[in-house]
């Protein structure tokens, strides 16, 4: 199945992008999508358990994944 | 009247809290977030704020449904800036109405301190040194 991950603020600049999609195999969770971004060049300097988003709403590592969902990796909000 | 919104204007508080007036309430109460000079000793210039939009969106709506669960209004808004901020410019506007005082102001703290600490905004602190830095506002979400 395709996923989209999606990277804002400090995360986006270390990757250096916002956006990606990824293959993964069914049953796959947030925490392997985690994983695979961890393992990108850059990746290393996120945190290995950031918050996580899926479609719009935090979500825990052991979320299930299904195709098409959007994964949301999110740095410390800061907002007001 | 509940509504949100994220803008790339100028936040206008007279009309905000205007939106939110209604016969029936004898107390509207209304926080403004304004960008500061200093933050921990550092001379700032401005703040850049970005957003995940649509999630944002979503998460101030829920926490106003909360709000209207917890302290029975019925009228609120929030309206938060992004793109570039100078020091002075208000970065978030939030009004609340209810026929008493208590439960506007109490409603109103709840809003503006669940919006810091759930919505996916963030900062880019401009210094007058030159340099930058992504603000930590060091809250902690458990998912």
């Amino acid at each position: 199945m395709t996923v989209t991950v999606r990277l804002f603020a400090s995360y986006a600049e270390i990757l250096g992008k916002s956006e990606l999609e990824l293959t993964i195999p069914d049953g796959s969770t947030v925490a392997d999508v985690v994983r695979s971004v961890n393992g990108m060049p850059g990746g290393n300097s996120l945190p290995p358990s950031p918050l996580v988003a899926v479609n719009y709403s935090y979500a825990s590592s052991a979320k299930p994944l299904a195709n098409g969902d959007e994964i949301a990796i999110i740095p410390p909000v800061a907002g007001g | 009247m509940m509504h949100v919104s994220l803008v790339r204007v100028a936040i206008d508080i007279a009309s905000l809290a205007a939106t939110v007036a209604k016969d029936t309430n004898g107390a509207t109460a209304v926080f403004v977030g304004t960008v500061r000079s200093s933050n921990e000793g550092r001379p700032v210039t401005g703040i850049e704020y970005s957003a995940y939009d649509e999630m944002a969106e979503r998460e101030m709506v829920s926490i106003l449904t909360e709000a209207s669960q917890k302290f029975g209004i019925a009228e609120a808004v929030i309206e938060h800036r992004l793109g570039t901020l100078h020091v002075g410019d208000a970065s978030i506007g939030v009004a609340v109405a209810h026929p008493h005082r208590g439960e506007a102001m109490d409603a109103l703290r709840y809003i503006v301190d669940e919006t810091k600490r759930r919505a996916p905004i963030w900062k880019l602190e401009h210094y007058t040194d030159g340099t930058r830095e992504w603000v930590n506002a060091g809250g902690v979400l458990e998912t």
